[in-house]
């Protein structure tokens, strides 16, 4: 369990692509990058799930990626978070109906935040994620009184 | 296998973008074998294509969102021949020019996830920064970063303006000298040097064996190009290029042919400049698709090739599409053996692994 004042310390975000086209990815990528340097807000790109606060994911979850998904959605430590980060992601479309594909992100682990648009413009995976840091440590506080 | 031990590689890894495993065997630093195994990515697309001829070129863009408007184009391109019309010149450099912006957005891309793989993150950003002018300019265009839905069967949606062309001359002035500083870099670092020469060597012989496309095979030394076909805009009078193409075979050489094809982008969008005259942007299809098609182009990771098989209804009975990436990706089989174990993301980075279009 993280305590309250651990929160000071920076968020860290797993990127994880469920069967997205790459569109959004890319605009993930640019926000890593040094026109929108989302490092600023001390988020970095981790690999580990076990390092991870904050989960990035797009696109629509296939059949083969969902077991894959709940896996490293359990191997994050609580407190988490769940950005679904385009409209794929957030409800499906437009590949809700294709024979390979169980559908939003929600369909499989519990989300906190959708992105809109097909691809997600950087600036509101931005908008989204500085929402996160937000909620991620209301959450801290909140799990830290219990 | 009696002495290795077998290493998981993905499919959620550091160096990969996108969902794919290497089973690779390992004794001691060397890999000795690997296996690929990928569909994580499988969302039916090609079963999702089918349903509505129109609806089919703004679908086709979401295949893959780094080759988006190769797809598109593709598409257009093959319901053209099926439908037997001859597109304008205007449409087809408008085209040309989009298709190019893309390779360079595609390219820079490439380029600084190898930087990054080898652990050489200045070059990274300084890719990545450059890339964001292409996709900044891209999106003055077509109002799309990624998709940019700019074409329509017989031509193109909507046409540009002349202050659009003016802002692509302007800024790929601006943007020249960074690349050409960057393809300084690249020829001249001891570490992208030192980290790349020799690594994942795809033979000659190799490279025809497994059927490479695009730069993999060109850094092979095969100089197949699709573009020499004279599709599209690439067949019009006043453009001239020669397809680029080391000897080398190792990351090296396709560092070095992405590279390459960067400022001869710049090259070819300016000559498509030079050539764009006044006139209609789309010639009118009437009717239902109806007979069977085939058209390719040259993405960024190589042929990319379409075939459809309509019957006079608005949904089609078959559309295959053939991605680059699905046959690149195999030949990795072929360079991983024999290399370090730190050097396998490199190798794999190199050829573009492209999951989505692999997977559709």
């Amino acid at each position: 369990m993280i305590s309250a004042k651990w929160t000071k310390r920076s968020p860290w975000i797993l990127h994880f692509d469920t069967g997205s086209c790459n569109g959004c990815d890319l605009e993930i990528w640019a926000l890593l990058t040094p026109r929108y340097d989302v490092e600023r807000f001390g988020m970095v790109n981790k690999a580990n799930p076990k390092h991870a606060d904050i989960l990035l994911i797009t696109g629509p979850v296939t059949r083969k990626a969902e077991e894959r998904l709940v896996n490293l959605y359990n191997q994050t430590p609580d407190p988490k978070l769940v950005i679904a980060c385009g409209d794929c992601a957030s409800n499906g479309v437009p590949f809700f109906d294709c024979y390979n594909v169980c559908g939003g992100v929600d369909k499989v682990i519990p989300v906190d935040l959708y992105v809109p648009g097909c691809s997600c413009r950087p600036e509101a995976i931005m908008d989204a994620v500085v929402q996160g840091i937000q909620m991620w440590q209301e959450k801290v506080e909140r799990e830290g009184e219990r | 296998m009696p002495n290795g031990f077998i290493v998981p590689y993905g499919p959620q890894h550091a160096a990969f973008l996108e969902p794919f495993n290497l089973r690779l065997t390992v004794e001691e630093e060397v890999v000795v074998g690997a296996e690929l195994n990928f569909g994580y990515n499988h969302r039916g697309m090609e079963h999702a294509l089918a349903q509505d001829y129109k609806r089919t070129q703004f679908l086709a863009e979401r295949v893959c969102g780094i080759c988006s408007y190769h797809h598109a184009s593709v598409y257009c391109q093959t319901m053209e021949t099926m439908y037997g019309v001859t597109i304008s010149n205007r449409a087809n450099l408008v085209r040309l020019i989009m298709m190019e912006c893309q390779r360079l957005t595609s390219h820079l891309l490439a380029l600084g996830h190898i930087a990054e793989t080898i652990g050489y993150e200045n070059l990274f950003m300084q890719f990545f920064r450059e890339r964001e002018g292409v996709m900044q300019l891209v999106n003055r265009i077509s109002g799309g970063r990624v998709h940019y839905s700019m074409n329509a069967i017989g031509g193109l949606r909507k046409d540009v303006t002349y202050e659009q062309l003016m802002d692509v001359e302007a800024t790929l002035d601006r943007l020249e000298p960074k690349f050409l500083e960057l393809q300084r870099i690249v020829r001249k670092d001891i570490t992208l040097r030192r980290r790349l020469r020799g690594v994942g060597l795809l033979t000659k012989k190799d490279a025809v064996d497994w059927c490479t496309v695009g730069p993999t095979s060109r850094g092979s030394g095969l100089p197949h190009d699709v573009r020499l076909t004279s599709y599209g805009g690439y067949g019009l009078e006043g453009i001239k290029f020669r397809p680029i193409y080391y000897e080398e075979g190792d990351c090296y050489a396709r560092t070095m042919v992405r590279m390459d094809e960067v400022v001869q982008a710049v090259d070819l969008i300016r000559q498509a400049l030079g050539q764009i005259r006044d006139g209609p942007y789309q010639v009118p299809v009437k009717g239902n698709p109806n007979g069977e098609a085939y058209g390719r182009v040259e993405a960024p990771r190589g042929e990319l090739l379409y075939y459809v098989r309509a019957n006079g209804t608005t949904m089609l009975d078959r559309i295959k599409l053939r991605t680059p990436a699905l046959v690149n990706i195999p030949a990795l089989t072929a360079m991983v053996p024999g290399c370090r174990f730190a050097d396998v993301a490199v190798i794999t980075v190199s050829v573009d692994p492209c999951v989505c279009c692999t997977d559709r």
